[in-house]
């Protein structure tokens, strides 16, 4: 029958491109528009430049990396950016200008943040809401809680304590002259997120559940308990995002506006199938910073805020059709 | 004899790496159904692709009614009388019937589509196989049942003055009964001079319809017959080797142990009183008709859809499991009959889905490559003794053929050990080597102590392959029969006749 005899044929060719090391596009992209910046800002290259680029797309890759876990299970998180104003509304309120009260406002602001996930996911697996319903209602309710809980203006500042994760520059570092915290947090969330999600049984169930829930259900695959976990790692992501953002964005309520779809953008460059089943975390930290790469190109080349966000919407689109190209040229359903 | 309604002369298709037909002739007089028969992957789809226009062949003529055509679009094809009914079927299921008759050339009246002549005609066509009153033209599709919409599809092929209808594989999806009323069809599609290309691997179809019959292997013509051979030497020339070993041996009897599943008056909203016992070693097919039953038992025993009342009990301790994790971290396993929606994570590699159990069963944090029931490597080695083949263990599993997709499941419950393991419809769609291959996997599996539930709709399958048979009816399990029961009484069980006859 044809499909076999297609299918088979498929097979040779993916057997023979098995043999060449597959390497994810967005890493060429990435690296193509890394150039761009560097011709157009040579002072890039120096670690002032791209130290400091790497800090500004710390956030977002962070809040991808966990975004990424939500997708390969088969849902979307739209409540992270919502989080990330809480967290930052939230912990200001709490510490009110006391620097002393910051080693248990972040343990509370990632109680807060599990809760959210646990929220979601139970929502999501028990009472069968669609992911995309569940969290946009927890989106609108945690930025209406960051609201009320600031009455509309958050106080102030973050105390130094608490912004030292976001805007501190550990200085004297061998070869780069200077490490910020917040990319060494990015290192370790990225490398325990990366072990979770491609070298644990963890990931192999998501990936299952997002491919095919039935199948998953019937091979055995506790398939709530692991989307519940989905939620609570990109809620927990979300805060972490919170807490850097704090640390150089400043106190308001909109501070996370729009991430949760930066995040998803992030994790589409990144090669992630939309519906679920695959998706891999490196990639979706290389989708977040070609994103705030292009973010910057556009900087230099003057372009305003509204421009961004139409050529955001573009990328979203073009990465999602090109993915699917691509899928159906490796002779995918 | 006249010319051939189609003739297809020395066709030749390749595809990157793969030579799919190789000088292949064919041709479909009127007034005679010609069986295309074939393993999966020989050619008998690309081959009536060609002939519908949706692939171009590499060389060779097709030949329509007497004159060379070249058809580069499936258009061509259907304004040439050429139909084809391809196993998906290509019904819209929102519309009415008559509306999907007459897609794309809707009858018209004053620039607005007139229902009613529509009606009328959609009615007309059902009429000739005498089914006008088991559809109405403006019923939803999605309501009919899958046999009434294959019928659907012929009469659009009817409508369309079709004077070649190709079937592929038309009782893929259909039960007993409704094979009959598609038999009834054709005959009388036959007496219309209606040339008819029936593509099937089922003996019992090709001895039941076919006028001729034509074999193809691996792309080639294996052999062509210009009457009904005996099914041996369809089977011959289709596999290449003869079949003597086909069906595993059955279970000796010193090779049946204790009881392993037993269950006493089980049941719920779709099962009444269901009692019986599995032993080790033994495998034990349940037959009956579509709805009777049967996969409703097997998910209850699952924990899918779990019993309501009764007791079941495994290996002797309680086991009216909830959940299928339940069910598999007793000892219980199961295949699903629909691989794809039910067994198969599409998108993951042949390995993945091997290990996907378990893992499962493993906890959620540990190394994914070594878990307590089998490692990689070892998944490895199990997917080469049920020989999956593939062109490597890391490739998706998508690009596998049937059959050697529902190996790697089978390989995926190996490892796991279980000690009752349920197959639903183990060989549906895939091909004869393949089936051979499944059966033999259930008797060693059944030869180290497990028990072997098998549900089945294929009769000969069940008779060739089971060391008993019980029969599900409504619900109920009707009767228990020994090995070497004819395929009569099972179907006398299986549809209640017997009451009637008695």
């Amino acid at each position: 029958m044809i499909r076999e005899t297609a299918g088979s044929a498929k097979t040779h060719a993916a057997a023979r491109a098995g043999r060449l090391p597959k390497i994810n596009p967005v890493f060429f992209v990435l690296a193509a528009l890394l150039v761009a910046i560097t011709l157009s800002n040579p002072n890039f290259v120096e670690p002032t430049g791209y130290m400091n680029f790497l800090k500004r797309a710390a956030p977002l890759a962070i809040l991808a990396a966990g975004q990424i876990y939500v997708i390969v299970s088969g849902g979307f998180d739209l409540s992270a950016g919502s989080l990330i104003t809480l967290t930052v509304v939230g912990s200001s309120m709490l510490l009110d200008n006391n620097a002393d009260a910051t080693w248990w406002v972040i343990p509370v602001m990632y109680a807060v943040g599990l809760a959210v996930g646990v929220v979601n996911g139970v929502v999501v697996s028990f009472l069968r809401v669609p992911s995309l319903i569940a969290t946009l209602g927890m989106m609108i309710t945690l930025n209406g809680a960051a609201f009320m809980w600031s009455s509309g203006s958050p106080r102030g500042y973050l105390p130094e304590t608490f912004r030292f994760f976001g805007r501190v520059n550990l200085q004297g570092i061998p070869l780069v002259q200077f490490l910020p915290v917040a990319l060494l947090v990015l290192m370790v969330v990225g490398t325990v997120l990366f072990w979770l999600m491609h070298r644990t049984n963890l990931g192999r169930m998501l990936h299952a559940l997002g491919d095919n829930p039935r199948a998953a259900q019937m091979s055995g695959v506790p398939i709530e308990k692991v989307r519940i976990i989905a939620f609570v790692i990109s809620s927990l992501s979300a805060v972490t995002a919170g807490i850097l953002l704090g640390g150089f964005a400043g106190v308001s309520t909109d501070v996370g506006v729009g991430y949760e779809l930066q995040a998803i953008t992030a994790c589409v460059i990144g090669g992630a199938q939309l519906l679920g089943g695959r998706g891999s975390v490196p990639a979706s930290i290389a989708g977040a910073l070609t994103l705030t790469a292009i973010f910057t190109l556009l900087n230099f080349i003057g372009l305003p805020k509204p421009v961004r966000d139409v050529v955001q919407g573009l990328i979203l689109i073009v990465a999602v059709v090109l993915a699917t190209y691509r899928r159906n040229r490796a002779g995918g359903t | 004899m006249s010319s051939p309604a189609i003739e297809m002369r020395g066709i030749t298709k390749s595809f990157p790496g793969v030579k799919a037909l190789k000088s292949v002739s064919f041709s479909a007089f009127s007034g005679e159904v010609h069986a295309l028969a074939g393993e999966n992957g020989a050619g008998k789809s690309t081959l009536m692709k060609i002939l519908s226009g949706l692939y171009r062949p590499d060389g060779g003529a097709v030949i329509v009614g007497g004159t060379e055509r070249h058809f580069t679009h499936p258009l061509a094809a259907i304004r040439a009388g050429i139909a084809v009914i391809y196993q998906e079927f290509s019904l819209l299921p929102e519309r009415t019937v008559a509306q999907n008759i007459f897609l794309g050339r809707e009858p018209t009246r004053f620039g607005l589509i007139d229902h009613r002549a529509m009606n009328d005609e959609a009615r007309r066509v059902l009429a000739l196989f005498g089914s006008a009153h088991r559809i109405e033209p403006d019923t939803v599709v999605a309501d009919l049942d899958v046999a009434s919409q294959q019928l659907v599809e012929i009469a659009k092929a009817v409508s369309l003055d079709a004077r070649v209808i190709v079937m592929d594989e038309p009782t893929a999806a259909l039960n007993e009964a409704e094979c009959e009323v598609l038999f009834g069809l054709v005959d009388t599609l036959r007496k219309r001079g209606v040339a008819i290309v029936y593509i099937t691997h089922r003996m019992r179809e090709i001895t039941r319809l076919a006028d001729r019959v034509t074999v193809l292997k691996d792309g080639e013509t294996a052999a062509s017959f210009d009457h009904v051979p005996e099914p041996d030497a369809i089977v011959r020339a289709m596999v290449g080797r003869d079949l003597g070993d086909f069906y595993a041996e059955p279970a000796r009897l010193e090779e049946i142990g204790d009881v392993v599943l037993s269950v006493r008056n089980a049941g719920n909203d779709r099962l009444k009183s269901v009692s019986f016992d599995l032993r080790a070693g033994e495998i034990v097919g349940f037959a009956g008709l579509q709805g009777a039953g049967r996969v409703a038992l097997a998910q209850a025993i699952f924990g899918f859809t779990p019993f309501t009342e009764g007791e079941v009990t495994l290996a002797g301790t309680p086991a009216r499991f909830t959940s299928p994790r339940e069910a598999i971290r007793a000892g219980v396993g199961l295949l699903p009959g629909d691989r794809k929606a039910e067994a198969l994570v599409l998108m993951q590699s042949v390995s993945d889905n091997g290990m996907l159990t378990a893992r499962a069963l493993s906890g959620l944090s540990a190394k994914a490559d070594a878990t307590p029931f089998v490692s990689a490597e070892e998944m490895e080695t199990l997917l080469r003794n049920v020989d999956v083949r593939a062109g490597s263990f890391s490739q998706d599993i998508k690009a596998l053929s049937g059959g050697n997709q529902q190996k790697a499941i089978v390989a995926r419950w190996l490892a796991l050990a279980p000690r009752l393991l349920i197959f639903i419809e183990p060989t549906r769609g895939i091909d004869v080597n393949a089936k051979a291959g499944i059966y033999h996997l259930m008797r060693d599996l059944a030869r180290k102590g497990a028990a072997i539930m098998m549900v089945s709709s294929d009769l000969p399958e069940v008779l060739g392959a089971s060391d008993r048979i019980l029969v599900m009816r409504s619900g109920e399990l009707v009767a228990a029969f020994p090995r070497g029961v004819s395929e009569a009484d099972i179907m006398l069980a299986a549809t209640g006749e017997e009451a009637v006859a008695a």
